[in-house]
């Protein structure tokens, strides 16, 4: 489904990513772990075309999408949800929504969604007025997953979930994310709290300084020494 | 007394608030301040009268075309003198915007010459009297229209799709352009739209003060930003507020202290203001983000 093929992205003279080499397949959900700093974001950003890649190529369903810009590449069904949530803070809740199906002409379908949204997240039920800036962290990033799925992905992008939430609501995100894919969404993961994302995902990558340095299925990483020493605090 | 100026101010000020808007607008979306919207009115004036005069245009069509093609105007000057410096500071962007207006006030003023216009009354002179103050004809237009597109303009902003992504895009732009938003068009639709209601302004300031000259637009166009700034730049419930604001301390200044100083006591409300309240009286203070 996505192919990110030998990508290298630099901001000004200062190289971000190395020859990145990233697969996902339909169905998956794909997790990208390491340090801060190591370029994770960098990765996503250069997918959904907010970052140029200055060498390579990613391939979304066989389509070069390398040089299209952010705005196309949702219309071509992959949606990302930005690291530290990034809910619009006065708008309100249902505008935010509405935001993230811009790319539909359906109404009814869309007030039908935003219902769907708020069965997923019930948390969000019944303050559809509200403005967005005024939600706790973790309303935020139900909030910014509801509206990445109004696009209606076929590829969905989360950049650190779990990012500055408390223990339980991280839990409670995860399990909805592990939901999204079941109903058929296939999800590249972006997390810090690694341990998690290699329970939550099918696969992993880790990144190094800007490279992939290590990969395969979560079961093998999570008995990998290193991944073991350098990510899950044991040994 | 009083409430005559009042009224006089609002219908002043109410020409100030749709100028404001346009550079309110376009600063909320690119942090710009557009220095050439001053002349997108002067050429909304122009367009506004060559229609009523010499193609003897009915005056509420011409008012409509001008503001169709100072909407055009306004898109273009983006297009040419702002969209390749996008990347560049902000500071390239604001001299090239200072570029702008002077060429088209210069232009005019090669194509129509130095010596002022007069605007024919577009209606009879008739003036309404009430228990507390006469208005004519005219200003009585010049109130409703402006309100008219106020209204109009709120509800573009507050319901609709486009709104909404110019909101949402003033917010925050990458967030924006991760929904699907064409970020470069929602520049495009908030230059035509802020450019259409200054060049609904010089006309209506055509009709209302009767001459049309090339560099009408210093001024006003002046004027306009302070009241941008005073309602709070970027914010457009506060440029509206500003502009009446401006009109009435104008009108004010001008009846109880000298008409002279109308000018200086518009910028002397906008020092006072900023002192108290740096961000605009409906302004959020600046906050970086966590």
């Amino acid at each position: 489904m996505l192919k990110v093929e030998g990508v290298s992205t630099f901001y000004g003279n200062i190289q971000a990513l190395r020859q990145i080499q990233i697969k996902v397949k339909p169905g998956e959900i794909v997790t990208l772990i390491g340090a801060n700093g190591v370029g994770k974001t960098t990765t996503l950003k250069t997918i959904s075309g907010l970052i140029r890649a200055s060498e390579g190529r990613v391939l979304f369903n066989g389509q070069d999408i390398t040089a299209e810009p952010p705005h196309k590449i949702v219309e071509m069904g992959i949606s990302q949800v930005p690291e530290g949530r990034c809910v619009f803070p006065r708008l309100s809740l249902r505008e935010n929504l509405e935001m993230g199906a811009f790319i539909r002409q359906d109404k009814e379908t869309i007030a039908q969604d935003v219902e769907q949204v708020f069965e997923t997240f019930p948390q969000l039920k019944g303050r559809d007025r509200q403005l967005a800036g005024t939600l706790s962290g973790g309303e935020q990033q139900m909030l910014a997953m509801g509206r990445a799925l109004m696009s209606k992905p076929k590829l969905l992008l989360l950049d650190e979930p779990s990012m500055g939430l408390a223990p339980m609501i991280v839990v409670e995100i995860f399990k909805i994310i592990e939901e999204i894919n079941r109903q058929g969404t296939t999800i590249l993961l972006v997390e810090q709290n690694a341990q998690l994302a290699l329970k939550t995902a099918h696969r992993g990558y880790v990144m190094e300084t800007g490279q992939v340095v290590l990969q395969g299925a979560t079961d093998t990483l999570l008995n990998n020494d290193q991944v073991r020493r350098a990510y899950l605090g044991e040994g | 007394m009083f409430v005559q100026q009042l009224m006089n101010g609002v219908i002043l000020g109410s020409t100030y608030a749709l100028i404001a808007l346009g550079y309110t607008m376009v600063y909320g979306i690119i942090e710009l301040i557009n220095f050439a919207h001053g002349e997108i009115y002067m050429f909304g004036a122009f367009v506004g009268l060559l229609l009523v005069t010499v193609l003897d245009i009915p005056f509420f069509l011409a008012f409509l075309l001008a503001m169709a093609l100072g909407s055009l105007l306004g898109v273009t000057v983006e297009y040419l003198a702002y969209r390749p410096l996008r990347r560049s500071s902000r500071l390239s962007a604001l001299i090239s915007a200072i570029g702008a207006s002077f060429f088209l006030s210069n232009l005019a003023l090669l194509i129509m010459g130095s010596q002022p216009f007069s605007f024919p009354n577009p209606f009879e002179a008739k003036i309404y009297h009430t228990p507390l103050f006469i208005i004519s004809r005219v200003e009585i237009t010049v109130l409703l229209s402006s309100l008219i597109l106020m209204i109009a303009l709120t509800f573009f902003v507050q319901r609709t799709k486009i709104g909404k992504a110019m909101r949402a895009t003033a917010q925050d732009k990458d967030t924006a352009s991760l929904m699907g938003i064409n970020i470069d068009r929602i520049i495009t639709i908030t230059f035509a739209v802020g450019s259409a209601l200054g060049a609904a302004a010089g006309v209506m300031v055509g009709i209302y003060f009767r001459t049309v000259t090339p560099t009408m637009g210093f001024m006003p166009g002046l004027k306009g930003f302070v009241a941008a700034v005073l309602g709070g730049i970027g914010n457009i419930p506060g440029a509206m507020l500003g502009g009446i604001l401006l009109g009435i301390a104008e009108v004010m200044g001008a009846a109880y202290i000298s008409s002279q100083y109308r000018d200086a006591v518009a910028f002397a409300l906008l020092i006072i203001i900023l002192l108290f309240k740096p961000a605009g009286l409906l302004g959020r203070p600046a906050q970086e983000k966590v």
